[in-house]
């Protein structure tokens, strides 16, 4: 009774397309598509059918075929258009893929072609500003620093916010890595074929324990069987610059506020070197020249394909001597074997980077340094340091270095060698094995690694003035990391009987072990000999999580689709008694397009409805694998203490919570995914809740109960609710013109709803991030009933619209300012993001642009909070230094006790800007018919459009402090197919 | 599933530690480290002891010594690190992070005490094996534990006064909720438990330099009892001269010069005066607190750092004017050569006017402890980068006990009593360069009176952690007659509320533990 289908699938220049996903709907029945794109389906049952054919970036196609028993039905020529509405792809989903139309959670999902252009040289920069709910923001303009991403707010308080990032299957390690600017910086952007974002727990649940604050899946390019062999040769070239300085006074300014208000040594300080203007900031810059240059080999060996890919990036940053060189490898083979019943999947990733470090602290001390003062010198007081200019003590007779003044800028970048090489791989084999006596069952065996060298080395001359106490720096430090995983699952796909629908079975095992070393390291001077001689111990340390997990999906005539699904999680981190965590999820979706009753509506060409709930968890304390052991370390040899002339190392016991456990993120999520006019424009609407339960939080030990005063353990909510949508539109669809418009908007709301300590006498919370200035001084505190980490000020008094120095409102009206009169005012998290992205083409020539906005993200300034006063220029110390202009305005002589934590630095830094513009010009079959050149000039970071006075609105933690400037670039690229 | 039973590589658990005499030692070694190290290393401790805090701010002793101090009429300071300023002007609250950070590390020393002397009970000691030699010396440990929590207890109840008490017998936990004492509880307690440990200890004089011994308890005791009326109303002034009897025939001896005292090399020069020291190493026993903070923080203007024996001057803690005032110099011509040689002060360009507390040329600048040896040289084993002080610091010294003898004396109304005299006479002669046993007319006093004494232990022990406890004891702390700058956050001073002379219990700890209650007035 049965009968077989076969057919061919062509692209629209009507090529054969190898790899296609060819698929009897509703059944298990299905195929790959060879190398010139033919299928052929066997064992089809008879009638009616319809086939569904999907590869990712294209267009699914139904066609309905009707099977004879014992006869062959062809299919001719099904083409493929390439889509750009992405609703009926196929997409990647933990342990697997989905079709788009069958998903029903939030997932979205950013391909290749609708990257980020220009120079990119960290993966995630590619989908900034592309998808609603995630916030990623660049740390900073240091080559390969990498960025902060937050996925719907952040669910987690002490524990990390950032997401569980998996490429090809292997989960990588994102802490920080010695040596290397940022741990995904060591991943080659331009070998990702696609960015899957899972945002609600019925996507992320099935990640368990590690899934609270979103997953993201990235998949590499890959061969296709009996695809031609393709070379592709990409190169860009870029050169940036710093667009803005923080405006500060001139030479001349100072030696005006000296003459006027100075001290008489501080006034021949002044006039030392007559009419010398420098502006210190000229002297860190330079224009900046990156070149990245990837060459791709992608094809199929006999029933080999594969794909090889080398890039080399050489990377130069704004400030001087600082640069990184990447040289990535990138193979992947994808065979399927034994009559197509295993499919292999290898990948190795390799990257070697050399980093030339500056020291980033110039930014701030070139931006204050004495502008009276020229870079070189003449003298031999200045001699000994190398003839830069130095701060010297005139006041005294030995004429030396000023104690705590800062050190030549300049000097500090051309005295220091700071170099690091770091060679990390990432790679793994997956085995998905379909069962000859069972083709409905998979089994697949993923054993992956991500490991990692780092060896740095600093060296500092003698001579340096900003070393001279240690007598220079030669100091070596190195880190390994070393993480394995195993997984196996099977999955199981059966079309049930009698029309009852189509169920997915899916169980799985993982293991996986992350151990970090970072050897102890002695301190040398440039002459190689000890500092002092100190001992201390390795940071070594290691953790295991094991997991058992399932999923089901059930479809009943693609119109009623539930997936539910569970994770057994066990981690080292915890206690036998609580280390096992349960993670469930379920969620539901209604295809309403498939309904009859919108079966033929051409204005709605897709109509979805969906909700979620899943529980998902958290267990990353940052830097701390063992928090319920009570465990003694031992000190470094310089801190021992003395008995009787013989010192003694110290042991410490350390703070500790047996029963710490996960945190537990419950997640809420009704979505609406919408298709009108022919999928003309398609959009989707998600509405959350998370709420997140037993809070990995560092709180208050009750005095005495514990070994310190803060503890980690299990205390208080938090949460996060908001609104996502997403909107691409194709405004003007025709033969030569196109023009495709994306937005996205999030609103998001978050919240501490307790500490688990509230009682009547309640304080104000943990106060934390330090700010410049003093101290001890910390910004922000976490209180019950307020967002994460809001600012902690004093409300300032004004008069006739200036600030009254250290004059502040006294809030709980007790007659005196105190620490009791501090109020919580704002956040640096944004109330809203929007994303817009535009991509026209005009004939050959394409136009894109990305535009990023945030909004009521609040900015601490510390660069003006610290550096406004008469005692910056007029230093305490024989030496001058330099402020910002705000100094003319205010007349601050010299900040008061609390006048840094005044609310007149707090910020709205609102801002709108124009990530990119990307200009393209298709030159097509230039030599052959088979090649084709593609050429590209991008400016990046054109624009900002903010009222905030800083450097730079966009600040992750709100907290200006002389951020590394982000440059503005442009970039000619050029790519050629063969 | 083995695998998940993961310990830290080179962290070691209580089992192997207290099985250990060596491990044992280090564990102690840090129960006495812990009066001024702050971590596992002097700065950038991943897992600081004390969080929310600067970490070298957190060392016991630099905290002691700006609640001692800085609320005094000593010292101030011109930073404006958190609200430390309010130390300065007495306005503190009890939100203030030096208040926290100070009760914080007071029950860091508890707990950690607490831990050893559960681990080390004689029970432990044998189930674990530890026998002959190594259990002699884990008694002289534990009791010496016991001795540093009846330290830190006493601290608690000087300054907080009415606070939550744990012992070893209260498990640590999250669940444990300790229960209040009132000041005169455990003024109870602290007396207790230093008479039941007395003759646990080594013998006077005769503990390993750095260790506490029987003359360490004599000397706490003695002044517990010297502020007993402070904490329970009740004078025990003939118990202040029971305990100081003992101490003064344990056979130590006053340095020879007063400067020794406070230079690097005080653990050989002032040995015999140092009853306990905190000791303090610029390469081996590192922290930003104790001798490290005072000899830097007291640096500045134009004060060169190097003639302190270090690289950076901090620029912070200089002197009220009552302060030199108290030595009869008020110019910088009178510091220049003052007859009484205790008067270290560096006037140059400081005033000594504090018209801004945050200018640090506004009082003068305090050059008695530095980190120097006293051949004006730098330790040859001292830190080469010039930052981490060799200088110990005297908790404990033998001048402070002839000083509470003769106060515990006056106070009985033996205003002439020969040996008193003779005791405040002779740290005057050493003060002033003189035969320190032959009396001298213009050295010399000859009678006792409550303000004498008051200003005679501010010549003496000023810049010693003493003065706030002092100033109590004597009446004047909050009174408006004896006043000084910014006292009550007034330039000429003003009195203060009654309620000053304890600090608020932090709220960080009412909020934790509701069942607390707040000391009056805050």
């Amino acid at each position: 009774q049965t009968g077989s289908v076969s057919g061919r699938v062509v692209d629209e220049k009507s090529q054969g397309m190898p790899g296609v996903t060819v698929l009897i709907e509703g059944t298990s029945l299905g195929n790959s598509t060879n190398s010139d794109g033919t299928f052929s389906i066997l064992n089809v049952p008879a009638g009616p059918h319809t086939l569904v054919t999907s590869f990712v970036g294209y267009t699914s196609q139904r066609i309905p075929v009707t099977v004879v028993s014992g006869q062959n039905a062809t299919v001719a020529g099904i083409t493929l258009g390439e889509n750009t509405t992405l609703l009926s792809e196929a997409v990647v989903v933990g342990y697997g893929t989905q079709r788009r139309q069958d998903v029903t959670s939030s997932i979205t999902t950013v391909s290749s072609r609708e990257f980020v252009q220009g120079q990119i040289t960290t993966p995630e920069q590619l989908i900034n500003g592309k998808v609603a709910g995630v916030q990623i923001t660049s740390n900073s303009g240091q080559p390969g620093s990498g960025s902060t991403i937050r996925i719907r707010g952040g669910s987690s308080l002490n524990a990390s916010n950032d997401p569980l990032v998996i490429i090809d299957g292997v989960p990588v390690d994102n802490n920080e890595l010695k040596g290397a600017p940022s741990a995904l910086s060591l991943v080659n952007p331009n070998d990702i074929e696609t960015f899957t974002v899972l945002k609600d727990a019925s996507a992320t649940a099935i990640y368990g324990s590690r899934a609270s604050n979103g997953v993201i899946l990235i998949t590499t390019k890959k061969g296709l069987q009996g695809e031609k062999t393709r070379v592709n040769f990409n190169t860009q070239f870029s050169v940036s610059k710093n667009y803005k300085q923080t405006e500060v006074l001139s030479g001349d300014q100072i030696r005006a506020i000296v003459n006027e208000k100075g001290t008489d040594d501080q006034k021949a300080l002044a006039n030392l070197f007559p009419g010398t203007n420098t502006n210190w900031q000229d002297q860190i810059y330079r224009t900046a020249n990156t070149s990245d240059n990837n060459l791709s080999v992608t094809g199929s060996a006999g029933k080999l394909p594969y794909r090889a890919s080398v890039g080399y990036l050489t990377q130069q940053g704004l400030l001087k001597t600082n640069d990184l060189k990447r040289n990535s490898v990138s193979l992947g083979l994808t065979p399927v074997l034994l009559d197509g019943n295993l499919k292999v999947d290898l990948n190795v990733k390799g990257s070697w980077v050399d980093n030339n470090y500056a020291d980033q602290g110039v930014v701030g001390t070139a931006t204050f340094f004495d502008p009276t003062k020229p870079v070189f010198a003449p003298g031999a007081g200045y001699a000994a340091y190398g003839g830069y200019y130095q701060p010297l003590d005139l006041t005294s007779t030995t004429g030396g270095l000023v104690g705590l003044a800062p050190t030549n800028p300049v000097a500090r970048l051309e005295q220091r060698r700071d170099r690091s090489t770091i060679k990390r791989s990432i790679g793994n084999v997956q085995l998905d094995y379909k069962m000859p006596f069972l083709t409905d069952l998979r089994a697949n065996l993923n054993l992956g690694y991500d490991i990692s060298r780092s060896n740095g080395t600093t060296f500092v001359p003698a001579i340096a003035a900003s070393e001279i106490n240690r007598k220079g720096v030669n100091d070596h430090y190195s880190q390994s990391r070393d993480n394995k995983l195993l997984e196996f699952y099977l999955n199981y796909s059966k079309q049930l009987p009698n029309d009852l629908g189509r169920l997915d079975l899916l169980a799985g095992h993982s293991y996986q072990d992350f151990r970090r070393n970072t050897p102890f390291q002695q301190a040398y001077q440039a002459d190689g000999q000890l500092v002092s001689t100190k001992s201390g111990f390795d940071a070594y340390s290691r953790n295991v999580l094991i997991s058992f997990y399932g999923r089901l999906n059930y479809n009943y005539k693609d119109r009623y689709l539930v997936t539910a699904s569970l994770r057994n999680d066990a981690s080292s981190r915890f206690a036998k008694s609580v280390r096992n965590g349960l993670f469930p999820a379920v969620s539901a979706a209604w295809r309403v397009k498939g309904e009859d009753f919108l079966a033929n509506n051409t204005l709605i060409s897709d109509l979805k409805f969906r909700v979620s709930y899943g529980v998902t968890g958290q267990q990353d304390i940052v830097g701390n694998d063992y928090p319920s052991l009570a465990n003694y370390n031992p000190g470094e040899s310089t801190v021992g203490y003395q008995f009787g002339g013989i010192y003694y190392p110290t042991l410490r016991i350390s703070p500790y919570d047996t029963n710490i456990k996960w945190e537990e993120t419950k997640t809420y999520n009704a979505g609406l995914d919408y298709g009108i006019l022919d999928n003309r424009l398609v959009g989707t609407v998600d509405v959350y809740l998370r709420k997140t339960n037993d809070l990995i939080a560092l709180i208050t030990a009750r005095a005495g109960t514990n070994f310190s005063n803060q503890f980690f353990t299990n205390a208080g909510n938090l949460e996060n609710r908001g609104l996502e949508l997403g909107l691409t539109g194709q405004v003007v669809r025709s033969t030569d013109i196109n023009w495709t418009l994306n937005a996205n908007a999030t609103l998001n709301r978050n919240k501490i709803t307790n500490l688990g300590q509230e009682s009547a006498n309640a304080g104000p919370g943990n106060r934390f991030e330090g700010i410049d200035g003093g101290t001890g001084n910390n910004i922000k505190v976490n209180t019950a009933g307020y967002p994460v980490g809001s600012y902690y000020v004093y409300q300032q008094v004004y008069e006739n619209g200036k600030p009254v120095l250290d004059k502040y409102v006294d809030r709980n009206n007790d007659g005196q300012i105190n620490e009791q009169d501090l109020y919580r005012y704002h956040s640096a998290a944004p109330k809203a993001t929007y994303g817009l992205s535009s991509n026209l083409s005009v004939h050959k020539a394409t136009l894109a642009f990305t535009l990023r906005s945030y909004q009521k993200n609040y900015v601490y300034d510390n660069v003006r909070s610290n550096n406004s006063y008469y005692t910056n220029v007029l230093q305490a110390q024989p030496f001058l230094g330099n402020a910002t202009p705000e100094l003319l305005n205010s007349q601050f002589a010299a900040p008061g006790e609390k006048t840094r934590l005044s609310d007149y630095w707090v910020h709205d830094a609102s801002f709108i800007r124009m990530d990119n513009i990307t200009l393209g010009y298709d030159f097509g079959s230039l030599i052959q018919e088979s090649t084709n050149l593609h050429l590209t000039f991008a400016v990046q970071n054109v624009f900002t459009v903010t009222k905030y006075k800083g450097l730079d609105p966009e600040i992750f933690n709100g907290l200006d402090k002389n951020l590394y400037p982000r440059p503005r670039t442009f970039t000619v690229g050029l790519n050629f197919g063969l | 599933m083995k695998d998940l039973d993961q310990e830290p590589k080179f962290g070691l658990n209580t089992a192997t530690i207290y099985s250990n005499p060596v491990l044992q030692k280090q564990v102690l070694a840090k129960l006495y480290g812990g009066l001024h190290l702050t971590g596992l290393k002097p700065s950038d401790d991943p897992d600081p002891e004390v969080r929310g805090a600067d970490q070298g701010a957190t060392s016991y002793l630099r905290l002691l010594w700006k609640m001692e101090e800085l609320t005094s009429d000593e010292a101030a300071v011109a930073w404006t690190d958190g609200s430390i300023q309010a130390l300065n002007t007495s306005q503190w609250s009890s939100s203030n992070d030096f208040v926290q950070a100070m009760y914080d590390r007071i029950y860091f020393q508890i707990a950690s005490t607490n831990e050893y002397i559960r681990e080390m009970s004689d029970d432990k000691l044998s189930s674990r094996g530890i026998t002959g030699g190594d259990l002699t010396n884990a008694r002289y440990y534990r009791a010496e534990a016991r001795f540093l929590r009846a330290l830190s207890y006493y601290h608690a109840l000087d300054m907080y006064g009415n606070v939550p008490f744990v012992t070893e017998n209260d498990l640590p936990g999250k669940d444990l909720v300790p229960q209040q004492k009132s000041r005169a509880a455990l003024f109870s307690y602290v007396e207790t438990e230093l008479k039941d440990i007395e003759g646990l200890m080594t013998p006077a004089h005769a503990a390993e330099y750095g260790r506490a011994d029987q003359a360490a308890v004599w000397t706490l005791l003695a002044k517990l009892y010297l502020n007993a009326k402070v904490y329970t109303g009740i004078e025990h002034n003939a118990d202040v001269i029971t305990y100081c009897d003992k101490i003064l025939k344990a056979g130590y001896t006053l340095a020879p010069e007063y400067r020794l005292l406070f230079l690097a090399d005080n653990d050989v020069k002032a040995k015999n005066e140092i009853i306990l020291p905190v000791v303090c190493d610029g390469t081996r026993s590192q922290s930003y607190g104790a001798t490290t903070f005072l000899v830097h923080a007291a640096s500045g203007g134009s004060l060169q750092p190097v003639a302190m024996g270090i690289t950076n001057a901090w620029s912070g803690i200089r002197a009220k004017k009552n302060l030199p005032l108290s030595f009869g110099l008020s110019t910088a011509a009178d510091a220049a050569n003052p007859a009484d040689k205790r008067a270290i002060f560096f006037t140059t360009r400081q005033n000594l006017e504090m018209n801004s507390l945050i200018v640090f040329r506004d009082g003068w600048a305090v050059t008695k402890f530095k980190n120097l040896q006293s051949d004006g040289k730098p330790s040859p084993t001292a830190d080469p980068t010039g930052t981490f002080a060799d200088t110990d610091f005297p908790l404990f010294r033998l001048g402070d006990v002839y000083l509470m003898y003769a106060e515990a004396k006056m106070r009985m109304g033996q205003t002439t009593d020969p040996t008193a005299l003779n005791y405040v006479n002779m740290l005057r002669r050493r003060g002033y360069g003189f035969d320190m046993n032959q009396p001298n007319a213009v050295s010399d006093v000859s009678t006792l009176t409550e303000a004498f004494m008051l200003a005679e232990r501010g010549r003496e022990m000023y810049w010693e952690a003493q003065r706030r406890t002092d100033l109590i004891r004597f009446g004047v702390y909050t009174s408006s007659t004896y006043l000084w700058p910014w006292k009550g956050n007034v330039q000429a001073g003003t009195g203060l509320e009654p309620y000053r002379t304890l600090f608020p219990l932090p709220v960080s700890d009412l909020s934790a533990n509701p069942s607390l209650k707040q000391n009056d007035g805050y």
